[in-house]
């Protein structure tokens, strides 16, 4: 049901209501003690406003980048090179958009419902990771994607699988599970490239180039830049700062990609061997929220078919619509 | 944007405006159905998820793809999340044991200090 005490955003936005705005402190006492001792917290719990709001928008973003990302690589499935690399990818498209189902119902164990999570998406309210903004111009395009954004999403999945919110903890145990397959059938088809003619060679090298900007923007903006996210910390809903996020990614990739003979486009790229932390250039940070607010190569395409899916699949959904059944919210 | 995108598909399918409105209805992603999953004949259903669906044979049928396309499965239940009755989470504590009830395990029986007393005894 979506009346009771649960529910946090009214379809579409409006403002929380009133009794919901202050947090009975005991209550919030016990609930800390409960994320300190390591408990998950679930659907049925008491848990502050605050973080109802942070989860549901985590969650629901997580869950809309699966199904965005699903696109630049939906694209490439007719020209796959070979049927191995068909099928895989065909397997891994509907593993993120199985992805996408799972995260969508995690987030509507907190109240809102689906309808209003895809509305949010459509009328640009609610983000996606921006990578899914670039254009996947080649078949190396999609080995890149498969291969580093997977990898990218998997430190953050698994970072963020040791949260405090057990229906997210749960999809993302599935996810990361499957995720191992994305990685892997990435990396093969990677390597393939990079070792094949001089043409793959150069084709990849290109891809890598024009993705490496989006790959460091992945984790978000430097921690000296971000703001308040302490508390998200301590309740658990923020695991891992995006500079340490961005320092794994960094230590456990980039000498799989070093080590095929390929470069990346930042001279300032090294192993401080004494902090034992990763150096960079800053990647342009104005760039990541010109195309985070809509200014990307392909912001209005990727809406632009998520609002064709939704308008051409209505009188299918119609159809098959039972008017006895009563909507409820899942169960865990 | 550009008009051409580079998804021959995407081309095909001449877009509409992309500043349109589009709405989705409230209750238009049908209901939500639970589902359970038994990985061997003989072994527990185990409750792996949910899924949105008009009636229960289709929830079966996305249950199936969403749930047993990978893994070993030889059966799947779905149910009404509506018709799922759980007790309210704030009464966790009537589940707390009283220590005294070892009469209700098998721990609770020592026969063998019995049977050598008795042994001993003769
Ligand atoms: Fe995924
Ligand atoms: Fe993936």
């Amino acid at each position: 049901m979506y009346g009771g005490g649960y529910i946090f955003d009214e379809p579409n936005g409006k403002q929380l209501r009133e009794e919901q705005l202050h947090d009975d402190p005991e209550k919030l006492a016990a609930f800390e003690d409960r994320i300190a001792r390591g408990e998950k917290i679930e659907p049925g719990d008491w848990m502050p406003a605050e973080y109802r709001r942070q989860l549901i928008r985590l969650i629901e973003q997580h869950a809309h980048s699966e199904i965005i990302g699903a696109l630049p690589e939906g694209t490439w499935i007719t020209r796959a090179p070979g049927f191995k690399r068909k099928l895989a990818l065909i397997a891994k498209v509907q593993d993120e958009i199985g992805h996408g189902q799972l995260l969508y119902n995690a987030a509507e164990t907190l109240g809102k419902s689906r309808e209003a999570m895809i509305n949010d998406l459509l009328s640009g309210k609610s983000k996606y990771s921006n990578v899914f903004n670039y254009p996947a111009k080649t078949w190396a395009d999609v080995t890149v994607i498969g291969f580093l954004i997977d990898a990218a999403a998997i430190v953050n999945q698994v970072a963020n699988a040791k949260g405090s919110y057990g229906p997210y903890c749960r999809a993302l145990e599935r996810i990361c599970y499957e995720e191992s397959f994305h990685l892997k059938q990435g990396h093969d088809a990677f390597i393939e490239l990079a070792t094949g003619t001089p043409e793959q060679k150069a084709m990849l090298q290109d891809a890598l180039n024009r993705w490496w900007q989006p790959i460091m923007h992945f984790f978000g903006p430097p921690d000296k830049t971000s703001q308040h996210s302490e508390k998200l910390m301590q309740w658990k809903v923020k695991m891992a700062s995006n500079d340490e996020m961005r320092n794994q990614f960094l230590d456990s990739y980039v000498p799989k990609i070093w080590e095929l003979g390929l470069t990346l486009p930042d001279p300032l790229l090294r192993k401080n061997t004494a902090t034992g932390r990763w150096e960079y250039s800053d990647p342009d940070w104005n760039e990541f929220f010109r195309v985070i607010n809509g200014g990307g190569p392909c912001n209005a395409e990727r809406l632009q078919v998520r609002k064709w899916a939704e308008e051409e699949g209505r009188w299918v959904r119609k159809a098959l619509m039972n008017p006895a059944e009563r909507r409820s919210l899942p169960v865990a | 944007m550009s008009n051409e995108s580079l998804d021959p598909r995407v081309n095909r399918l001449k877009l509409g405006d992309p500043s349109a409105v589009i709405k989705v209805e409230e209750g238009e992603n049908w209901n939500v159905y639970e589902v359970f999953h038994q990985e061997k004949r003989g072994a527990h259903h185990e409750h792996v998820g949910c899924v949105h669906a008009p009636d229960p044979q289709l929830a079966l049928v996305f249950a199936k793809e969403q749930f047993a396309r990978r893994k070993k499965c030889v059966n799947l239940w779905v149910v009404r999340s509506a018709d799922i009755l759980a007790f309210d989470v704030e009464d966790e504590d009537m589940f707390a044991n009283n220590l005294e009830k070892n009469y209700r395990d098998a721990s609770g029986f020592k026969v063998m200090e019995k049977i050598n007393k008795f042994k001993q005894s003769k």
